[in-house]
């Protein structure tokens, strides 16, 4: 008798995974949207040659070179975590993360570790062009190791180009650029890098705008604003271009998380967006004719547009996917029932296929091959006890996505009206709208998180889409030990935010007047 | 033979620059001493304690790929008949 792997297993194991992730993403988006802002402003000096552009340069630098050395590494644990924790995910992808996991530590290592030394201490030992080469190639070397991150994580939620190996049990990798091009893999490369920008460009601003509370440093704090608002502007436009197609992608290939991220339980055609909504916590059971809203302010058939592009698109509910039947592009969809008789058989045409294979019954292993290979789209679904179980945390995906567009869309008001008071001279002058830009501050960073929680809760139950979830993924370990090691990292990265806050409030009010030149 | 040594010469004055050049730089730093402090106990925890006592490979208990192939099949399918 095989003992059955424990629920609290499943639940501690990916709670330390989550913490580990989002403490690892307070110090990514920074050290990628300040790795724009600083090499721009190293280009206006370049270009004009005036040594106030240098100065303003060389404080934001210090600043992305505290946040990246107290970040540095802190996603390794994410790959201890795959091999201790997620063993037998780790063995059932390791060929498909692998590529992209060495090409993003051949990166990170020859780029970043390269052009990081020039940035430092290469003023006045290289030429100007030579540092700002090494400025933005910097910034550039730290986006290539988030695309190979992110293609291994768009990989999951639409894996793509491989094909499973019964003899092996692991999917191997046969079209490498469906796996880097997939339109899930663009989509989020972009969106996240763009939506990093903001959270630099967020923190630029309110750093700045605490100089100008204060009454210091007015020239650089106005001139970073200026930048900052700039950048932030384009990249917050961007990300509601790169949000929308994320949003269709989603629709597409997650249509589960879509649902959830709407609350829908029954879907068809012209389907409202909900713009502000409050779920009914009365709400038990998908299937228990309770309204799921209990107030919300919807936009007229915008769901169907954004899901298919069209008002009388047919965007699926929860109860619509659990139970099929409705039209897709390839016929029918399947109900969760058969798809879950699907998965059953392909997990036990590869236990008959292995048993063919001792026995050097060539004939059976053909047959349970194909057996495998038709059914294996649904093989995860063979681990799926209840319907229901494929329905993730509906309020946590609900909230965490209306928080992240909301704040979005702050971002958008919060950089024009930075310009526009810029350009008209009134930041200084009113401290109210100073308070605002310094409480903005962290709002970047709810923003980022709140984002993963949607793409990363809302995938739920899946470790790989369809293919494998959590519950088959995880190690057999004693739940204990994993609780013991979530609060190993929790006291650990706690003390490393602790630091990276205090050394760097440190260094913002010694302002960059004390630079001298030097931002080691 | 004379050109080839004219291109250690070179080669050899080039990587004594870049080892110069990263030396003058550690020897420079002020902030830059205690971050790399920090990076330095960071991945000494993160190695040598956290890796070496809590995060073993779990498979690495089996000696052999193919052992471990078959404990990954086994767990697969088990997990599904549970």
């Amino acid at each position: 008798m095989i003992e059955q792997i424990d629920t609290s297993l499943i639940d501690w194991s990916r709670a330390q995974f989550a913490l580990t992730a989002m403490y690892h993403w307070l110090f990514v988006p920074l050290t990628l949207g300040l790795g724009i802002i600083m090499a721009i402003m190293e280009s206006i000096y370049v270009k004009t040659g005036n040594p106030f552009w240098k100065r303003t340069a060389l404080f934001w630098i210090k600043i992305f070179g505290i946040n990246f050395a107290i970040g540095v590494a802190t996603g390794i644990i994410l790959e201890f975590e795959f091999g201790t924790n997620w063993s037998n995910y780790s063995w059932f992808v390791g060929d498909i993360f692998g590529a992209p996991l060495a090409i993003e530590g051949i990166f990170a290592f020859f780029m970043e570790a390269t052009f990081i030394a020039i940035l430092f201490f290469g003023w006045d030992k290289v030429s100007k062009r030579t540092h700002l080469i090494a400025n933005w190639l910097t910034g550039i070397g730290a986006t290539l190791s988030a695309l190979w991150i992110l293609i291994a994580n768009a990989w999951m939620q639409y894996p793509v180009g491989m094909a499973f190996n019964p003899d092996t049990v692991r999917n191997e990798m046969v079209d490498f650029w469906a796996i880097v091009l997939s339109p899930v893999a663009i989509n989020k490369f972009f969106h996240t890098v763009v939506s990093s920008w903001i959270v630099g460009a967020v923190f630029v601003v309110g750093v700045s705008a605490w100089f100008l509370l204060k009454k210091r440093e007015k020239e650089f704090a106005l001139a970073s604003i200026k930048i900052a608002s700039i950048v932030g502007l384009v990249a917050s436009i961007l990300t509601l271009w790169t949000g929308d197609g994320s949003a269709y992608q989603v629709a597409q290939k997650q249509p589960m998380k879509l649902a959830a991220m709407e609350a829908l339980y029954e879907g068809g055609t012209n389907i409202d967006l909900i713009a502000i909504g409050i779920l009914n916590s009365e709400k038990k059971s998908h299937n228990d004719n309770i309204d799921p809203h209990l107030w919300a302010i919807k936009i007229p058939e915008f769901l169907s547009i954004l899901a298919e592009r069209k008002a009388d698109g047919y965007v699926a509910g929860i109860n619509n996917l659990i139970e099929g039947g409705y039209p897709t592009e390839e016929g029918t969809a399947l109900s969760v029932e058969e798809k879950i008789a699907k998965g059953k058989l392909a997990i036990s045409a590869l236990a008959r296929y292995r048993i063919a294979k001792k026995e050097s019954n060539q004939a059976e292993q053909t047959i349970q091959r194909t057996i495998l290979e038709t059914n294996f789209p649904y093989f995860g679904y063979g681990y799926i006890k209840d319907p229901a179980d494929l329905i993730p945390n509906v309020a946590l995906v609900f909230y965490s996505f209306r928080i992240m567009v909301a704040l979005g869309v702050y971002f958008i008001f919060l950089f024009a009206f930075a310009l526009w008071a810029g350009k008209k001279n009134k930041l200084d002058t009113n401290r109210w709208i100073l308070k605002v830009f310094v409480a903005s501050t962290p709002l970047g960073y709810i923003a980022s998180q709140a984002g993963w929680v949607v793409a990363e809760v809302g995938r739920q139950p899946w470790s790989i889409q369809d293919i494998l979830p959590t519950s088959a993924g995880v190690s057999r370990l004693n739940t204990g030990s994993v609780q013991l090691t979530f609060f190993l990292f929790l006291i650990l990265f706690t003390i490393l935010f602790i630091a990276e806050v205090s050394i760097m409030l440190k260094e913002i009010k010694k302002g960059p007047g004390v630079s001298n030149h030097s931002s080691n | 033979m004379y050109c080839l040594f004219n291109q250690l010469i070179v080669m050899a004055n080039y990587c004594k620059e870049i080892f110069l050049f990263y030396l003058q730089g550690f020897k420079s730093m002020k902030l830059g001493k205690t971050l790399w402090l920090i990076i330095l106990v960071k991945l000494f925890i993160m190695f040598f304690i956290l890796k070496f006592f809590f995060f073993p490979r779990y498979l690495s208990k089996f000696e052999t790929d193919a052992k471990k192939n078959e404990y990954v099949v086994n767990e697969l399918i088990n997990r599904a008949v549970n």
